[in-house]
């Protein structure tokens, strides 16, 4: 069983969940919290390919969105490693600390 | 009517709690809540028609991503101090600028979707299930699974080789 939604619904909750994701990313400062926006922001364009999934009955949106777990999978692991090393050398983790692209 | 609101009630969810991960000053609070958000995406997904993606969902973000962010926030020993510098680096000045931003973008975006003409947009109300999505994925889309793998390969060499490093001068500090 599932339900029968007109697809914008599902889109503006999409929309609606990659902007706060966006607001997090403009707003904060700590590097943490920054990799959280952009899951949640993935997740969001993930929605939207499930909504189209289910609109048009077919696999390929869901498809789209297991490709997009497994770029979020590998984007939080090499991020989280560069965490670890930038609060290492600079002893914070502020974004603005890791600016001097100098090593 | 029970469709919408098997919808929205999920949503008005994710959207509350994602709201309160942008906003927390703790990060394991706001960890938690990313989990609440993660969750109700994946009931959205399900009353969608996509529970194999409902269940990724659960087990790959809210199970797997969300773990490795709370090993991470715990390595890193995050106690009071953190919170009050959060507290410092979050004026409240500082969310206006963005918030116009982002409420014009999504103002733009409502008013383009809302312009659909009506009765092409009904979801079909089907069940996509595990066996069509696994079909389709290892028939016209095994170039893409292949792809995948070797980002996963690569995601895990640098990671190992940025946390071996990390972890070998803890040792000699």
């Amino acid at each position: 069983m599932a339900i029968e939604v007109p697809v914008e619904h599902v889109l503006y909750l999409a929309a609606a969940l990659f902007l706060l994701g966006l607001m997090g990313v403009l707003v904060r400062r700590n590097i943490i919290f920054l990799l959280m926006s952009l899951e949640v922001m993935m997740n969001a364009a993930g929605l939207a390919f499930v909504a189209a999934s289910a609109r048009w009955g077919e696999p390929d949106g869901q498809i789209m969105f297991m490709l997009i777990l497994a770029l979020a999978a590998a984007e939080v692991a090499v991020a989280l490693g560069l965490v670890l090393q930038i609060s290492r050398r600079f002893e914070t983790l502020d974004i603005d600390a890791a600016s001097e692209l100098n090593g | 009517m029970t469709d919408l609101l098997l919808f929205w009630v999920p949503a008005v969810v994710a959207l509350v709690s994602t709201g309160f991960v942008i906003t927390r000053r703790n990060a394991s609070h706001a960890l938690i809540y990313l989990v609440v958000s993660l969750l109700a995406v994946a009931v959205i997904f399900f009353v969608l028609g996509a529970p194999f993606a409902a269940a990724l969902e659960v087990v790959i973000y809210a199970g797997a991503i969300v773990v490795l962010f709370l090993f991470v926030v715990m390595m890193l020993n995050l106690g009071h101090s953190s919170v009050l510098r959060e507290s410092r680096w979050l004026r409240p000045g500082m969310w206006v600028m963005p918030a116009v931003l982002v409420t014009a973008l999504l103002l733009v975006m409502v008013y383009v979707l809302a312009g659909l003409p009506d009765a092409t947009t009904a979801t079909k109300g089907a069940m996509v299930g595990p066996k069509a999505v696994g079909m389709e994925l290892f028939g016209p889309y095994l170039l893409a699974v292949e792809l995948a793998g070797f980002l996963l390969l690569a995601a895990l060499v640098g990671s190992y080789h940025l946390g071996r490093r990390y972890l070998e001068e803890r040792r000699e500090a």
